[in-house]
């Protein structure tokens, strides 16, 4: 664990991300300028870090409604905004980036952030990168692999000699700078089917797993097929830690956080994805069993200890200013993550004295 | 209310007269009805290579975003090798799963052989459940023989398109109250 910067004796890591979207505010229909947006994430992450919150990370998508497409720009403002967070990218699309700058340029922030920086590395949900940036998509899982795999090889080796079907050969390439401490925790980022936290289990590398919605249950399985990808590869799974991300907001009660949230999810899905959030559905992530961590401060609470103990994960990280919520609102719930939920889940996860 | 014709094959005239047909049968009686002709003879349509069908550019992103807008979609397809043409096996797998979702979905049959006509029903009912549409049970199936020189002259046909258009319409406003009624009650 010690390599991916992760301590279990400090319980369940809290983190917050963003993907950077760039939605209208449902109750009014207006949308904030790409400035105000991107200000506001900064402006996030230093409240995030005033709070005691973990980790921020932010996304990378090319397509209409987001506004972080050069999102290790901004992770390098966040480092220089904050001071103890963790910070990292949710995700870094490594399949249509040359992974040698993507290196130069995390192990960058890692130095100005004092060696708080992390990849996350994921292949897109929409796929607006491969034309945008000149990739074909029929390489789309090609390219992920070879270069992610490449990627891993420059965090391991100060001298790189590698060939490959996506990219120039590298000959005793120094990839430069090196991060603080010589390397950086990358991980893999994966979607709710087991195949490809499969892949990452048998390559070794930590998964974060996306879980919008739906039972804790299922994406139990996804975790429980990685470590044992990693065991049947010959790794330990307790050294590889498991992350976890979705939907979370806090109000005073379930029905008011899903009043403030449900039309910001439904209409952005509905601008980013081309569906929206069926209702049926939402209603149903109010269930204790359900991994949607939307709700009291009491309910997430429990609901993010009953997906500790399921998951026995690492790390949670919660995306709650998906769709043009107000920043105020998000304000709000740093403080009540500060005040209620980061002492409840430390309590309950940190490993005690006298143990 | 937006109702989508969609003709699912790029040969022949018998599915494009039909759902002509049946287009400007709604268009008559319901005249507040927005309607769409997608004849996918007049569009090029790629193959599905699994992208968002935001994704998609030109055609195939009009076709598939017309299909997602609307609130009822009546399917003409002819059958091809005892089975449903490729062209329109391609639509369905260029949108997402659960694309049909809050959508009514109704089908109009063209076919050289009566021995076809469980072919719907065993081959393209399942595609649409699977897609979460509201299906109208009772399709109308027609024959070479109930066609002559691009028309529809059998009148036992013409009444059965002008009930499905009628039913379509019912199920398509029925299940908007019966889903509005239902998402009241979640006060949110």
């Amino acid at each position: 664990m010690k390599q991916f910067r992760i301590n279990p004796e400090n319980g369940l890591e809290f983190g917050l991300y963003t993907l950077g979207d760039h939605l209208p505010n449902p109750a009014t229909g207006e949308r904030i300028s790409a400035k105000q947006r991107l200000d506001e994430i900064i402006e996030l992450a230093k409240l995030a870090d005033e709070a005691g919150i973990d980790f921020f990370s932010v996304g990378e998508s090319h397509q209409e409604y987001f506004t972080t497409q050069a999102h290790s720009v901004v992770l390098s403002a966040i480092a220089q905004a904050t001071e103890k967070i963790k910070i990292a990218s949710s995700s870094t699309i490594i399949s249509t980036l040359d992974p040698v700058r993507v290196y130069e340029d995390f192990a960058t922030i890692d130095l100005i952030s004092g060696g708080r920086a992390e990849i996350i590395a994921g292949r897109a949900s929409r796929v607006g990168n491969f034309e945008l940036l000149g990739y074909d998509l029929q390489d789309y899982e090609e390219l992920f692999e070879e270069k992610f795999d490449l990627l891993l090889q420059i965090n391991q080796k100060d001298v790189i000699n590698w060939s490959g079907k996506y990219r120039a050969p590298l000959n005793n390439a120094k990839v430069l700078p090196r991060p603080l401490n010589g390397s950086m925790p990358i991980w893999r980022a994966v979607g709710g089917h087991p195949a490809s936290a499969v892949k990452a289990g048998y390559a070794g590398v930590p998964i974060f797993l996306a879980s919008l919605g739906g039972p804790v249950s299922i994406f139990k399985r996804t975790i429980d097929s990685y470590r044992t990808a990693l065991t049947e590869a010959g790794y330990d799974p307790l050294q590889f830690p498991v992350a976890t991300a979705g939907f979370f907001y806090l109000a005073e009660t379930t029905q008011q956080a899903q009043r403030d949230t449900y039309p910001s999810i439904n209409e952005g899905m509905q601008h980013t994805n081309g569906r929206g959030y069926p209702k049926q559905h939402f209603a149903q992530g109010a269930s204790p069993r359900d991994v949607m961590n939307i709700g009291s401060p009491q309910e997430v609470i429990e609901k993010i200890l009953y997906q500790h103990e399921m998951y026995g994960h690492q790390r949670y990280i919660a995306q709650m200013d998906f769709g043009g919520i107000p920043f105020t609102k998000l304000r709000k719930n740093i403080e009540l993550i500060g005040e209620e939920v980061l002492p409840a889940i430390r309590k309950y996860t940190a490993k005690q004295e006298s143990e | 209310m937006k109702a989508v014709f969609l003709s699912g094959s790029i040969v022949g005239s018998k599915t494009k007269t039909a759902i002509s047909y049946a287009m400007n049968k709604l268009k008559q009686a319901y005249p507040e009805i927005e309607t769409v002709l997608l004849d996918l003879a007049e569009y090029n349509v790629q193959f599905s290579d699994g992208r968002n069908y935001l994704d998609y550019s030109g055609d195939t992103k009009y076709v598939t975003e017309t299909l997602m807008s609307a609130d009822a979609i009546i399917i003409g397809t002819p059958i091809f090798q005892a089975s449903i043409p490729g062209t329109l096996k391609n639509v369905f797998d260029l949108l997402p799963v659960n694309a049909f979702r809050d959508k009514v979905v109704s089908m109009i049959i063209t076919a050289g052989s009566a021995k076809h006509y469980l072919i719907p029903e065993q081959q393209l009912k399942p595609v649409l459940a699977y897609m979460k549409a509201q299906i109208i049970q009772t399709y109308v199936f027609i024959e070479e023989v109930d066609f002559h020189l691009k028309e529809i002259v059998n009148d036992d046909v013409l009444f059965r398109i002008d009930r499905l258009i009628e039913d379509t319409v019912v199920l398509t406003e029925t299940y908007r109250k019966i889903r509005e009624a239902q998402e009241a009650k979640y006060d949110f």
